[in-house]
């Protein structure tokens, strides 16, 4: 018996076991999507077909959809872990958490974030999306969505083990999001004004530096606080 | 040789007090483990079994004292002894969605073993033929056995066991305890609640701790 699993290999152990688990249970994929598309499919009955208005709007509707769709999926990250005690062998393994914590999080990126990404685009036609504005819409979810889930997921960390943390967990981390919404919308607007937006990426772009560096050890904290 | 395997001491509480609810479970309680003990947590319900499991586990802290392996505090040495530890909670840590294969094997590789056959260690818990069924399909006791198919494959000293035999049919429970008596003569140790009385490992081996329900 040797133990000759390498960090990558663990690593990929726990996205592919994810993935594979999602996959299986394939709401949990299509109802963040589902969410999103209806959202940004009401607006334009709600608000009237105007393509003024609606090119106006566009940024921040396709975002703050986004973002719902995000934090609505959030829950899923760590909850059914924790029902069965799979979480409590993650806590325990050799491997470092904060590891393990980051193979969930882009599991989860992967099954909501990319799916959000890929429809983004197809939306924004619907809401009459300035056409030089497309590159900055896809740029600002690339950079941002990830944000989203490694900020969320301290948050879910965080209100685990409550019975009833879904109230707790929107008002811990969308205080967290704003910054993400506020720098992509005004990204895109600048876009569509054929302005430069180098800079606004740039900030996402630290933004999502900062946290994939910073929030696997806070989550790995949280996970510990929350099954104590 | 084997004097000294039975004097290294692997795990031992140091003064521990547990509060939960604003009730004390239990306070001062120190005991050292030896390796090649096997350790039986007694008391009723409510008494305190599992948050004693959970504390030298290291997923709790104590309200005071220490939980220590091989002398350090275990959050000191939190690597070291997870490398070491073998925990089976009360919820299995069995995911309903992958068959009782997947989930071995993510076991497994998650406890960083990558020379194992599956097939082999799940005809060990009789699951043979139960390979490829959903975990969420299985019985309770099947459901179990998939947990407890890793105590096959490890070469962790410690086990912390809560309510091992949960579930498991008699011979299930005799094989348990063949395997826990070979891990014991391997100078490892077992800790484990249960109500269940054992037949093969007698008194003479068996330690009991015992944990009283108290009303403060």
């Amino acid at each position: 018996m040797n133990k000759g699993i390498s960090f990558t290999q663990a690593f990929f152990t726990l996205l592919k076991r994810d993935l594979k688990i999602a996959i299986r249970h394939k709401g949990d994929i299509f109802n963040p999507l589902l969410f999103f598309i209806l959202v940004v499919t009401l607006f334009p009955l709600g608000i009237g077909p105007e393509p003024q208005v609606l090119t106006r709007v566009a940024p921040g509707i396709i975002w703050v959809a986004a973002l719902l769709a995000s934090m609505l999926s959030l829950e899923r990250l760590f909850k059914a872990d924790f029902a069965d005690g799979s979480l409590e062998q993650m806590l325990l393994s050799p491997q470092p958490l904060s590891l393990m914590v980051l193979a969930k999080v882009l599991a989860h990126w992967l099954l909501t974030g990319v799916p959000l990404i890929l429809v983004a685009p197809l939306l924004a036609v619907l809401l009459h999306l300035e056409a030089n504005s497309y590159g900055a819409l896809m740029a600002t979810l690339a950079l941002g969505t990830p944000v989203l889930s490694l900020l969320g997921a301290i948050g879910v960390a965080l209100t685990v083990g409550l019975r009833k943390g879904g109230v707790l967990l929107s008002l811990l981390i969308l205080p967290l999001y704003i910054p993400v919404l506020i720098f992509a919308t005004s990204a895109i607007d600048a876009a569509g004004l054929n302005l430069p937006y180098s800079g606004h990426l740039a900030i996402i772009g630290a933004m999502l530096v900062g946290s994939l560096i910073l929030a696997p050890f806070a989550i790995g904290a949280s996970l510990r606080v929350s099954t104590n | 040789m084997v004097e000294e395997k039975t004097a290294t001491t692997l795990v031992s509480a140091d003064n521990l007090t547990c509060i939960r609810e604003e009730r004390i479970l239990f306070d001062e309680l120190s005991f050292d483990i030896q390796a090649g003990e096997i350790v039986q947590i007694e008391g009723p319900n409510g008494a305190g079994k599992t948050s004693l499991l959970r504390i030298l586990a290291g997923l709790s802290r104590p309200y005071a004292g220490e939980a220590k392996y091989k002398g350090t505090d275990i959050t000191r040495c939190r690597d070291e002894y997870n490398d070491d530890l073998l925990y089976l909670g009360h919820l299995a840590g069995v995911k309903s969605e992958l068959t009782a294969e997947e989930n071995l094997n993510f076991n497994l590789r998650i406890s960083g073993y990558d020379d194992f056959e599956t097939n082999q260690i799940l005809a060990k818990v009789n699951l043979s033929g139960f390979e490829e069924a959903l975990a969420g399909h299985l019985s309770a006791g099947q459901h179990r056995r998939t947990a407890l198919a890793r105590l096959w494959h490890t070469n962790c000293k410690v086990w912390l066991l809560d309510e091992p035999f949960t579930a498991i049919d008699k011979k299930g429970v005799e094989e348990l305890e063949h395997l826990f008596l070979q891990h014991a003569q391997n100078g490892g140790c077992v800790i484990m609640t249960t109500h269940q009385d054992m037949s093969i490992i007698g008194d003479d081996i068996l330690r009991k701790i015992r944990l009283d329900y108290r009303f403060i």
